[in-house]
């Protein structure tokens, strides 16, 4: 196969653009397309701090990179989860490391869950094997992302790729999940002082096309799995989703896609008490008060639920 | 050819494009990526006897929520 481009060899065919491309015109391609969709769904401007939520994965390694090259002021966020199961958390941490060090001028944030807040998220998930880990997970990172892009005044950026918005769809649409359909978006602006916008980038591109960047690009990446990953339902939706892709090229993107235009068309507004006159934006629809202890916008009354979390985790340590 | 996936190695004779050897080892093609000989390669690359050839995963996952 050729590149449409220059007739080089390929070293990648993206199927749902009918588009094969050598790595040189893909390395052109990718930035360009992160670019206009920055640009399109009104992600940042130039002159914004943006904050990476960086794991070691492919991903956000990616993005990191791709926004320093692209000239913006990106500065990186790593959570160390204290998993030591498999070395993954000082392994990931490495390769961010790594990844720092050959790139000048890049800034990096850890935040130790177990340094800050005195647990790790293993020792908090032994604790409640009620709850499933990675929603556990996902909740402590996502608390600490938006609280470190707050103290730095950024936008933050998360490297999620078209395979994680579509399978999280999928999921949603499975059990009509419709506050979490009318929430899901490539870009949540700020609707509350205490809450920081999010934007993620790479929103259009699929998986095998982040990592086919990571590769082209040198980046030494985390390539085995966190260990409490395994048998995760998103990864289940998404061979799911790699089987249709398989028998209709391009399935995954036009679900996606779709869903953004039925989104804006206000599809999903009969559910929520607005009237079908005017689109709601993002949030809209929630009753969000500030948590007693953090100050942080939360549905619920009182706490959180990370303080909520955190304060059981310190009733059990008295 | 070699052909390996993380931790697991098979042997495959030669003059198959790289998408049928992933099928043959029981993988998804939209799953990986090739690797032939250290270069990033499409699947319809016909591979020879004497190729190295590694399969990358691309699918993460968890919560989706930084990957």
């Amino acid at each position: 196969m050729r590149c449409r481009r220059c007739s080089k060899p390929a070293v990648i065919n993206m199927r749902q653009h009918k588009l094969a491309l050598c790595g040189e015109h893909f390395l052109g391609w990718i930035p360009a397309q992160t670019q206009r969709f920055i640009k399109k769904y009104e992600m940042f401007d130039p002159g914004e701090t943006i904050l990476v939520a960086v794991s070691g994965g492919k991903d956000s390694l990616s993005l990191w990179d791709l926004l320093l090259s692209l000239g913006y002021e990106a500065r990186g966020l790593y959570i160390d989860l204290g998993i030591s199961e498999e070395g993954y958390s000082s392994s990931s941490l490495a390769k961010v490391d790594r990844f720092v060090e050959k790139r000048e001028g890049a800034r990096l944030k850890v935040v130790d869950v177990k340094e800050v807040y005195g647990k790790s998220i293993p020792q908090l998930a032994r604790e409640r094997p009620e709850q499933k880990t990675c929603s556990l997970c996902g909740l402590v990172k996502r608390y600490i992302m938006n609280e470190t892009a707050l103290e730095e005044g950024a936008v933050l950026a998360t490297g999620h790729n078209l395979d994680d918005e579509a399978a999280v769809l999928l999921q949603n649409v499975l059990h009509w999940q419709t506050g979490y359909l009318l929430r899901q978006a490539p870009v949540l602006p700020s609707t509350h002082p205490r809450l920081a916008q999010k934007a993620k980038p790479f929103f259009r591109f699929y998986e095998r096309e982040t990592a086919a960047y990571a590769i082209l690009r040198g980046i030494d990446y985390i390539y085995e799995e966190c260990p409490f990953a395994t048998g995760a339902t998103t990864i289940f939706y998404k061979e799911l989703l790699n089987r249709l892709e398989g028998r209709s090229r391009g399935a995954k993107l036009q679900f996606y896609l779709s869903f953004l235009r039925a989104r804006e068309k206000g599809f999903f507004l009969r559910m929520l008490p607005f009237g079908p006159e005017r689109i709601p934006s993002v949030n809209e629809g929630l009753e969000l008060g500030e948590c007693e202890r953090c100050g942080q916008p939360t549905t619920a009354p009182g706490l959180c639920a990370f303080c909520r979390l955190w304060k059981v985790a310190e009733a059990e340590v008295g | 050819m070699r052909i390996t996936y993380r931790d697991k190695a098979w042997e495959l004779p030669g003059g198959m494009t790289a998408g049928d050897a992933i099928k043959k080892v029981g993988l998804d093609p939209e799953a990986v990526l090739v690797v032939r000989n250290g270069e990033l390669v499409t699947d319809d690359v016909i591979l020879s006897d004497e190729d190295e050839v590694k399969l990358i995963a691309v699918v993460s996952g968890g919560d989706g929520e930084v990957s």
